[in-house]
């Protein structure tokens, strides 16, 4: 009884939903080709040992979308809607970082220090999230159509900045951010992922941050009358994904040494979008699980790994990934659940009738 | 089917997940009769509407209509209303971007096209006929809660109906509206219309109903003739206990003794918000005062203004003789006053947060953003308050939308007690809630005032009132109008001061 | 007289106060751009060319206005006419097809995607936007799959078609040399302004329509009114799908080539359009007379950007969402205002 118990309580748990996708993939893979858990040691072009294989791939191009799951639970918890807008904000940043590492003329030696530009482009964003904060909060604009402004303006702005020029960091040591530490086989992006989630555990921990978030996502009014200040709290949260925007744009720039505006983090948003639904948080908005939204980013870049290891070409790869997602948000609505669950009990009855 | 009956509800089962609704409950309506369904929150009266009227589906049980051989079936709204049943819901079930008009004949009948002339006619009509003032093609947002209420009255009484359910349709109405719908419901009990009337009003059962239908816990209690039911009984019917403690319950708590403070504890002048018109208030230590009047006399947005509710435009506050700004929410609670809002589910309670986090929410807000209160220190004080106000939960993890009404009120009590104010406001803190809990809630307030609260009640009922407080700001179209105490607290006193008999007074 | 205007205001109902905005601010716009641009905006036919571009985004943002009036939302539109483009134009092409079964087909795919997208968001109850956004990744994949490489059609029956011309009487001009030049506009024209009539009559004047408004408004209140809300969502969205595979079609007829590109961005332009006419996202509000007026805004815009000699190609971004933002940023002041009033 009490194993049963346990058991429905570890089936109702919001990770159980990413989790039980991660299986259902990895095992897929399996099957079709045990190839894809290899890991392998080898040495990159600077004769740095570095590991690759398919696990690694994820991990590394994982970071990305499980750093700006965070933001975005948050947005959606506190705002019952979703910002659409953090690829174009992606492409703002990186555009800064890269305007003050090289100059107007594109200088090959680094103008200021790396971490200047990263604080500048980190400013730029939170910024830029501070702007889409005070349109939903104070204005009362649904966030998907207030982002929308800055989807819609977002590389455009980012060309702007650059004069529509694409600067190139020729200084090796930008490259470690998107790429590899010296001696250290593992990819940088996933550290920093991990001192991300870190982060936010600690502010998770240290603050009332989830419960407020929680509070004015639920239930503005009352939390109003509860002595918060929803709307700051819903700009906080935009200001946080903010600045998890930042922190993208500097592995993306790194990764490429440039930036194309019109490409760079494209469809992040969609992705970040269904990293959220995908860990079983609420898209309008309320309880949230930052940890089943950084699985769930996790699970979308297996996805989209395990595509192209089938040759799927990137273009058609969103075909594929919208049949997953499809059959994955069926299998867990309610209605579908409910039926499920019902059928189930059904036949467990006449078994026992049987007997 | 009896002779003469409309409706027969045989055998219903309910149940929810962990809740057993409904079990094994009858119902038998006659034509031309109006039945109350009477028990405390909880006790199933609105499960068993909801199945009638098709939003939930039954697990058993058969439901029979007059000119129906067979038990019919009614698996959505719009199936009960085909059948002759309209009902009006405790909370406003229209659309708010509709018309008036719109509102009264959406969702009736087959046709594809509507003639929207005559439909503004024909509720213009009716709208006349019942004395509502509203415009047909007005916007149902613009009108005022009561109107809205009555349109939805209006819809029903127009549909064709063999029963009408009216789900607490009465407290949002002030006394000619209720009157009014008194009025109606007999012109409709006269044609033969069988009514079902859901109410938390003792005085309202014995105004208009012919019989009443007692349930508790989700089982029959009874049905009874109204004659052969006095009110005393009928109470110790929906409690499930003889019912002796509703008796003067002032009179057993001491008198809180003040030591010599010269100040008032909460005095302000000219205080206005938007909402409130600008006014004079002061509260003592350990003092019960009440704030009255009739609904939208401004008595809800006076209190709001105090605790900073609404934005708050002038006047000057003085807490312990000191002066100070309440301008939100945070500022009063800051200063040590707390607020029962009156729509529970609006400003009170985050429905999908545990009853745990909607304990420590208010204190947690006090003490700040930095300085969360650890797991073990919530489960804590939940406990501790779950025990002391007997809140009715299965763990301190549930969801606090799951509870009942008043166990919900009684949470966002805790929430505030919690916080240690030395003035709490408590508007409407016993509406929609059983008498029991009533009662619990009214010593309560005693025993805070006793240790040194001081404490504004707002009730619309006036004897709940008057068992309570020791001071009544009386309130008349947004303005206060008088000041009761002492020997001035009676019923008759404050219904001529409402109504105006005595301006020359306060 | 101005206290009787702005009394008049107050007494509208949300929808036509927002319509009555949007007509306003087209108007105030148009004016403008006639007198600090110069001629080009005085000659009809620069009207017309506005509606010849953008017929196929009118049908789509008619489509998603509905939609949005029952409190949902679709972001496939865009998606469903890249593909029916695309399916289309290699039908025709590659196949030597039939123009109408080509119709047919794009009436077919918009229907499709409707009828299943409409039934997961109505009967299953998943959230629309994560159906819809999956709906909008299956529909660009697969159009990548059907074909890659832009190509241009030419099925004489098509292109017959596609240059199909209906003069409009009375607003032609004269050009330098004296000779008349009649205005015109293309076929698709003529579609999205039936279409228009069409979805305007069903909402103002059926009790589908008005379930429409209902159901946006409070569900569970439509619910209680005795409205089948499942089965008034699932209508509402696969009109939309029908009149993405339509607005699919128009768009073309429009351009009359396959390609990859094609229709992107479309989504974000029909919302933006329904938004500038007076739609809440939030349900219950909305015109399609106003979201008429909000694609012609939102195109003005564009054309008055790209004349102002801001021709790089940044500034058509940046200024329709300046324009986008200050439009939201009025209604939800006015609203707001409004709200206030009343109480």
């Amino acid at each position: 009884m009490k194993a049963k118990a346990i058991f429905s309580k570890i089936i109702k748990n919001q990770i159980m939903i990413p989790l039980v996708a991660l299986l259902i993939l990895a095992l897929f893979n399996l099957i079709v080709d045990p190839s894809f858990f290899k890991i392998s040691m080898g040495l990159n072009s600077l004769g740095n040992p570095v590991l690759s294989g398919y696990l690694i791939t994820i991990l590394d191009c994982g970071s990305e979308l499980a750093i700006l799951a965070i933001g975005m639970t948050l947005v959606t918890a506190a705002s019952g809607g979703q910002d659409i807008s953090v690829g174009a904000s992606i492409a703002i940043a990186g555009s800064v970082m890269l305007r003050m590492l090289c100059g107007r003329n594109g200088s090959r030696e680094l103008l200021v220090p790396i971490f200047v530009a990263f604080i500048v482009a980190l400013i730029v964003a939170m910024a830029f999230g501070a702007f889409n904060g005070v349109l939903v909060a104070s204005f009362k604009i649904q966030p998907m159509i207030a982002t929308l402004i800055l989807f819609t303006a977002g590389r455009s702005i980012a060309a702007w900045i650059n004069n529509n020029e694409l600067p190139i960091v020729y200084d090796e040591s930008y490259a470690v951010f998107g790429g590899f530490i010296p001696g250290i086989p593992i990819p940088t992006p996933a550290f920093i992922a991990v001192i991300c989630f870190i982060i936010t555990a600690l502010v998770l921990k240290f603050t009332s941050l989830g419960l407020f978030v929680q509070s004015v996502g639920i239930n503005e009014k009352s939390a109003r009358v509860n002595g918060l200040n929803p709307e700051a709290i819903k700009i906080l949260t935009f200001v946080i994904l903010g600045a998890c925007v930042a922190v993208c744009a500097l592995i993306k720039t790194s990764r490429l040494m440039t930036i194309n505006y019109s490409v760079i983090a494209k469809d992040i948003e969609m992705d970040a979008i269904l990293a959220v639904a995908l860990g079983g948080n609420a898209l309008s908005g309320g309880k949230f699980n930052i940890t089943a939204s950084i699985l769930g980013a996790y699970v979308i870049q297996a996805l989209t790994t395990t595509l192209y290891k089938f040759q799927v070409p990137s273009a058609a790869l969103s075909a594929y990934k919208a049949i997953v997602v499809i059959l994955l948000v069926v299998f867990s609505s309610d209605t579908v659940r409910g039926w499920i669950s019902k059928n189930l009990k059904f036949g467990a009855k006449k078994e026992v009738k049987n007997v | 089917m009896r002779e003469n009956a409309v409706l027969e509800m045989k055998g219903i089962y309910k149940e929810f997940p962990g809740v057993k609704a409904l079990q094994n409950v009858d119902f038998f309506l006659n034509k031309g009769e109006i039945h109350a369904l009477m028990g405390e929150n909880g006790a199933g009266k609105s499960t068993l509407i909801k199945v009638l009227t098709g939003v939930y589906a039954k697990d058993k049980g058969d439901i029979f209509l007059a000119g129906h051989e067979k038990a019919v079936a009614i698996h959505s709204p719009q199936d009960a209303q085909k059948l002759g049943i309209s009902t009006v819901y405790q909370e406003i079930t229209l659309c708010p971007n509709l018309t008036v008009a719109e509102n009264m004949y959406i969702g009736r009948g087959d046709n594809v096209l509507q003639n929207w002339k005559k439909m503004n006619e024909d509720a213009g009509k009716l709208l006349t006929e019942l004395d509502i003032p509203a415009k047909p093609t007005q916007q149902l947002g613009t009108c005022s809660i009561a109107v809205q209420q009555m349109v939805a009255i209006a819809r029903a009484v127009d549909m064709d109906c063999s029963v009408l359910i009216l789900d607490e349709p009465t407290s949002s109405l002030d006394e000619q509206e209720v009157a009014k719908l008194f009025k109606l419901m007999r012109d409709l009990k006269a044609k033969g219309v069988g009514i079902i009337f859901v109410t938390h009003f003792l005085d309202q059962v014995y105004e208009v109903c012919d019989k009443i239908t007692v349930l508790r816990d989700g089982q029959l209690v009874g049905e009874y003739e109204i004659e052969n039911l006095p009110r005393v009984q009928l109470v110790s019917k929906m409690l499930g206990k003889d019912f002796d403690d509703m008796s003067d319950i002032k009179s057993e708590n001491k008198k809180y003794e003040a030591q010599g403070e010269k100040d008032h504890l909460y005095e302000a002048s000219g205080l206005a918000s938007v909402a409130a018109n600008p006014f004079d208030f002061y509260i003592n230590k350990g003092e019960v005062n009440g704030f009255t009047g009739l609904l939208g006399s401004g008595r809800s947005e006076s209190v709001r203004a105090i605790f900073g509710a609404d934005r708050v435009i002038g006047g000057e506050v003085k807490k312990n003789g000191k002066t100070v700004k309440i301008k939100k929410p945070i500022d009063a609670m800051k200063n040590g006053i707390a607020y029962l809002p009156e729509d529970r589910k609006i400003d009170g309670i985050v429905a999908d947060l545990s009853v745990r986090e909607n304990i420590i929410l208010a204190l947690q807000v006090l003490k700040g953003f930095f300085k969360p209160i650890s797991k073990a220190e919530s489960l804590k004080f939940a406990d501790e308050f779950i025990k002391l106000l007997e809140i009715k939960t299965a763990s301190t993890e549930t969801p606090i939308g799951s509870l009942s009404g008043g166990n919900q009120q009684k949470v966002i009590l805790a929430r505030w007690l919690l916080t240690h104010p030395d003035y709490l406001i408590l508007d409407e803190p016993t509406r929609g809630i059983d008498v029991g809990t009533k009662v619990e809630i009214q010593k309560l307030v005693l025993k805070l005032a006793s240790e040194g609260t001081a404490v504004t009640f707002i009730s619309s009922e006036t004897d709940e009132m008057l068992r309570t407080c020791s001071r009544l700001v009386v309130m008349r179209d947004g303005h206060v109008v008088g000041e009761l105490k002492d020997d001035e607290l009676t019923q008759s006193k404050i219904m001529s001061t409402i109504a105006g008999g005595e301006k020359n007074e306060g | 007289m101005f206290k009787k205007l702005s009394d008049k205001i107050k007494g509208l109902s949300d929808t036509n106060l927002l319509l009555f905005i949007t007509i306003v601010v087209f108007f105030v716009m148009y004016l403008c751009a006639i007198i600090f641009m110069g001629k080009g905006f005085t000659k009809p036919q620069n009207f017309f060319n506005i509606l010849n571009d953008k017929a196929a985004l009118i049908i789509l943002s008619c489509g998603l206005s509905l939609v949005m009036i029952t409190g949902s939302i679709d972001i496939s539109v865009g998606g469903i006419t890249g593909l029916v483009t695309m399916c289309c134009a290699v039908y025709l092409d590659y196949k030597g097809g039939n123009v109408f079964v080509s119709m047919l087909i794009a009436i077919a795919i918009g229907l499709a995607f409707g009828l299943f997208q409409g039934y997961l968001i109505a009967y299953l109850d998943i959230q629309p936007f994560i159906v819809t956004l999956a709906g909008m990744f299956f529909a660009r994949g697969m159009t990548t799959i059907v074909h890659t490489n832009p190509f241009n059609v030419e099925n004489p029956a098509f292109v017959a078609l596609k240059e199909a011309r209906i003069n409009v009487p009375l607003m032609g001009t004269y050009n330098k040399r004296g000779e008349y030049v009649p205005a015109y506009v293309e076929i698709g024209v003529i579609v999205a302004i039936l279409v228009v009539i069409v979805l305007f009559a069903i909402l103002k004047w059926t009790r589908l329509g008005r379930a429409f408004y209902a159901v946006g408004g409070n569900k569970q209140s439509a619910l209680m009114l005795g409205i089948n809300v499942k089965r008034t969502k699932f209508i509402a969205h696969v009109i939309c799908g029908l009149l993405s595979g339509i607005g699919g079609y128009v768009y073309f007829l429009h351009v009359g080539s396959g390609a990859v590109t094609h229709a992107s961005g479309a989504e974000m332009n029909a919302i933006a359009s329904s938004i500038i006419g007076g739609t809440m996202l939030t349900g219950g509000v909305g015109n399609i007379i106003g979201t008429f007026f909000g694609v012609l805004s939102l195109s003005t815009i564009q054309n008055i950007v790209s004349s102002a000699g801001l021709d790089k190609a940044w500034w058509t971004g940046i200024t329709v969402a300046a324009m986008l933002c200050i439009f939201l940023v009025v209604q939800s002041v006015v609203m707001s205002r409004k709200k206030k009033n009343s109480k």
